[in-house]
């Protein structure tokens, strides 16, 4: 599969980068020309893992969040989010819609649901102790071009 | 992401615009939760028509006030949901806790 461009972000896990993330992510694939309802599904997951990373990565203290984007053969579009915290020690349990470790926080524990409802696959690789990586990928529907 | 309020009587309007994250979530429940807790309204609306994007962190917010008006023996209506909120909505099973408005308000 081909790489047609890319683009890596890192920054800092505070809750005011969870806006920056999801804005980057939708400008850097303005380019694919997506529909209004491709860009809001991309952004509401992407706002999903990063949260994530935000919440429940890091505990109260600040790390590192790195998302990669990459758009590849036939319009389809890989995001990656990973983390380098704490982990998940059960990503079946997790994944769970209504399942959240944080409901003092008012957490939905929908986080996956909604990943795996608005892109065509989530996968999650997690190590206690080591971090989280989630991929998230979309085929943004190609445009009728009027030639 | 800015809220305004409006008491009228017992019943308590709460205008979102903007865009709802776990950032932005944090301060409208601080302020939403402090108009209750003074006005005990019988009925919360909280209005959407403003709001341009919302994750889960939105679900959560409405199912915590919910849970608040239901502390205090009052009810939850989610007015004005824009279509672009729609899916995520419904996924969320707040349909059946029959607080969704179908229908935007003319
Ligand atoms: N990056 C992460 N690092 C550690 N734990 C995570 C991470 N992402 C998700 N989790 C775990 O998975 C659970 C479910 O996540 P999610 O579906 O987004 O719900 P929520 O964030 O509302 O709790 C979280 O409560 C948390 O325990
Ligand atoms: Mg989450």
């Amino acid at each position: 599969m081909n790489v047609h461009n890319e683009m890596t972000l890192t920054f800092e896990s505070r809750s005011a980068n969870e806006a920056f993330a999801r804005t980057a992510a939708a400008a850097f694939l303005m380019q694919l020309d997506p529909t209004v309802g491709e860009l809001s599904e991309i952004k509401t997951a992407v706002s999903e893992a990063v949260t994530n990373s935000i919440v429940h990565a890091y505990g109260n203290n600040i790390g590192i969040v790195r998302m990669n984007v990459r758009i590849l053969d036939n319009n389809q579009v890989c995001i990656r989010i990973k983390d380098s915290g704490c982990g998940i020690p059960d990503i079946r349990a997790a994944m769970e819609p209504l399942f959240t470790t944080a409901p003092e926080e008012e957490r939905a524990g929908l986080g996956f649901a909604v990943m795996e409802n608005f892109c065509d696959s989530v996968s999650v690789r997690s190590r206690v102790g080591k971090g989280t990586t989630v991929t998230l990928r979309k085929t943004i529907s190609p445009r009728v071009s009027d030639v | 992401m800015s809220a305004k309020t409006v008491l009228k009587g017992n019943e308590l309007t709460v205008y979102l615009t903007g865009e709802i994250d776990h950032h932005s979530a944090r301060n409208i429940r601080e302020m939403t939760d402090s108009m209750i807790q003074q006005s005990q309204p019988r009925l919360l609306r909280l209005n959407f028509s403003g709001v341009s994007f919302m994750d889960s962190s939105g679900i959560g917010l409405i199912m915590g006030r919910y849970r608040m008006m239901k502390l205090y023996g009052g009810d939850l209506r989610v007015i004005n949901v824009p279509s672009g909120l729609r899916r995520i909505m419904e996924m969320s099973g707040l349909g059946s806790l029959n607080v969704l408005e179908s229908e935007v308000d003319s």
